[in-house]
């Protein structure tokens, strides 16, 4: 009798405190009522142009706020050319600093290096923006884009005026500011993985190299893989720099020196000077897409990462 | 007849700690030889240096010789990577290529040496399965991860991977310390069948597998060898005092 009444008075003392979950508990939920809500307001506003435009604003390259007819297909164009641009720069670069990071550099050199990756994370967008505006385009304009029309000409990608500002341009200053959340993600992925796991192909008579090639990167390929959509997550939604240096054309071309146009460049740009009900509910509706995609490539990344993530605990059963 | 290995004045240091103290002796070919001692006496380290994993270590250092075939595998033009095709290494842990099925894990350090056809590495993985004793209980689940084995099995893909590179010693570090008797006594079988085509080398921390498997021991206390010979004499006439105190349980 006096233990049960001892086990109930515990049990009440435990559970007494119930007001600090209730209040994590309401915490929780209010995140996922904002994300609700966003969507809601959102697609509210975007309900005129959905109304109007149907499944043709996807599919025209018309963005005409003067007769009021919008398609959005230039600037998913843009947004997709110019992160995917990012991406094929930034991914072997930074997987080559991950490796050098994780596999070879000496240890007084890797804080260092580090830490220069980490500060181009700390760099303001907007800065990244002028730079491109006043240093890499003249730069591009002036030699890499006469040089890259010159020897790959006949690819419809090197071909045309150049002018500095344009896909190129907005690509290039993307992979440098996504190169520091994949190299991180990288990093931190190549070191955990376990000596033994070198120690095994090294006592195979394996290279430095073949270990890493072999062993490292393949046993670290789903984090990596998480590290690579991170990296496009923020070069899709990435706005200011992109706006800045990219043109800001509607059109779509192939040509890399091309000037384009990115869904949250139109947005920044615009929403201002949004006159019309049906321009504001337009660009509310790029907001949703842009949403969209990015809320996709998350799920798509999720799916894949589950797909080859098939690694069992290792010595799970003996 | 098989090659032996001749270690002659090894010293080893992690950093400024000085681990293996001019250490000399003699492993015979085709002979198991164990060596023993407690814990932190330096014999993980020793049969690291015997295939140049100990350097791999950041701090590891070695200095003195070790001949193989009239090789010395320290010398100034040797290439590590060439020494550990020729002497294989098996870890206390099992660690199979967890992104590898069991056929790529059998043949993973095959690839990196020659280059066989598909069915060139096929042989080579069932000639290596079969040697290892797994051959058996995979032969028709090939494809399967690696990881799917059971503790006991991966220990034997790991020594399957290592003597299909077709090693000249077969070096194992506590190769059961992570497996459970079932599992330790089929690897302990599988070392005697081994020792017909390579020289074994065995470290281990109990001393009763010591004496069931080996031909030959040495006892390792604080860096040095203290005694080796015939498995049979070190455990029933042991010669120095320290020996006989570790044997009988004094201590370690």
């Amino acid at each position: 009798m006096a233990i049960l009444e001892i086990v109930r008075i515990r049990r009440g003392k435990f559970r007494r405190p119930g007001w600090f979950a209730f209040l994590a508990r309401c915490f929780g939920l209010l995140i996922a009522g904002l994300m609700v809500l966003i969507i809601w307001e959102v697609g509210r506003a975007a309900w005129l142009s959905i109304h109007t435009f149907g499944f043709s604003f996807f599919t025209s390259s018309r963005w005409d706020p003067v007769h009021d007819v919008f398609g959005a297909l230039p600037f998913i164009y843009g947004t997709l050319a110019s992160s995917l641009l990012a991406l094929i720069i930034a991914v072997p670069l930074s997987l080559g600093i991950a490796i050098f990071l994780s596999e070879m550099a000496p240890p007084w050199l890797k804080d260092p290096v580090s830490f220069i990756v980490e500060i181009l994370a700390a760099i303001p967008s907007v800065v990244y923006g002028l730079w491109g505006i006043f240093v890499l385009a003249p730069w591009l304009r002036d030699g890499v884009e006469d040089w890259l029309g010159n020897a790959l000409g006949f690819l419809p990608f090197f071909q045309g005026p150049r002018s500095g500002i344009g896909l190129l341009t907005a690509g290039i200053i993307l992979a440098i500011m996504i190169l520091p959340t994949i190299t991180a993600i990288s990093r931190e992925v190549l070191v955990a993985v376990p000596q033994s796991q070198r120690e095994a192909m090294l006592a195979l008579g394996g290279t430095r190299w073949e270990t890493i090639v072999r062993v490292v990167l393949p046993y670290g390929r789903v984090g990596i893989f998480g590290a690579v959509m991170l990296g496009l997550g923020r070069a899709v939604g990435e706005t200011m720099a992109v706006t800045m240096v990219i043109g800001n054309q509607p059109k779509i071309s192939l040509s890399l020196f091309s000037p384009a146009y990115t869904m949250p460049s139109v947005i920044v740009n615009e929403f201002s000077e949004a006159v019309t009900q049906l321009h504001l509910s337009a660009l509310m509706e790029i907001g949703l897409i842009l949403f969209a995609i990015t809320l996709l490539l998350n799920i798509v990344a999720l799916l894949l990462v589950r797909r080859i993530g098939t690694v069992p605990v290792q010595g799970g059963r003996m | 007849m098989l090659h032996g290995m001749k270690v002659r004045d090894l010293n080893a240091w992690y950093n400024d700690n000085h681990v293996l103290k001019n250490i000399n002796l003699h492993l015979m070919g085709g002979k198991i030889t164990a060596l023993i001692g407690p814990s932190g006496c330096g014999k993980s380290t020793f049969i690291r240096c015997l295939n140049r994993m100990h350097e791999v270590i950041r701090g590891g250092r070695v200095r003195g010789e070790v001949w193989l075939e009239g090789e010395n595998i320290y010398g100034r033009r040797v290439d590590a990577v060439m020494i550990r095709r020729r002497i294989g290494m098996v870890f206390q842990k099992p660690n199979p290529f967890p992104t590898m099925s069991i056929l790529e894990n059998a043949v993973s350090g095959v690839c990196l040496h020659e280059s066989l056809n598909t069915n060139g590495l096929a042989e080579r993985a069932e000639e290596a399965l079969r040697q290892a004793a797994l051959w058996e209980e995979v032969k028709y689940r090939l494809d399967d991860p690696a990881v799917s084995l059971s503790g006991g099995q991966q220990q034997r893909l790991c020594i399957a991977r290592a003597l299909a590179v077709k090693p000249e010693v077969l070096l194992m570090d506590e190769p059961c310390s992570a497996l459970d008797p079932a599992s330790t006594l089929r690897i302990e079988e599988l070392m005697a069948e081994l020792k017909k085509t390579y020289t074994v080398i065995i470290v281990t921390h109990n001393m009763q597998q010591a004496a069931r498997v080996a031909d030959h021991t040495a006892f390792v206390y604080q860096g040095e060898v203290v005694e080796d010979g015939p498995t049979s004499e070190i455990f029933t006439a042991p010669k120095d005092p320290r020996t006989e105190g570790y044997i009988t349980g004094r201590f370690g």
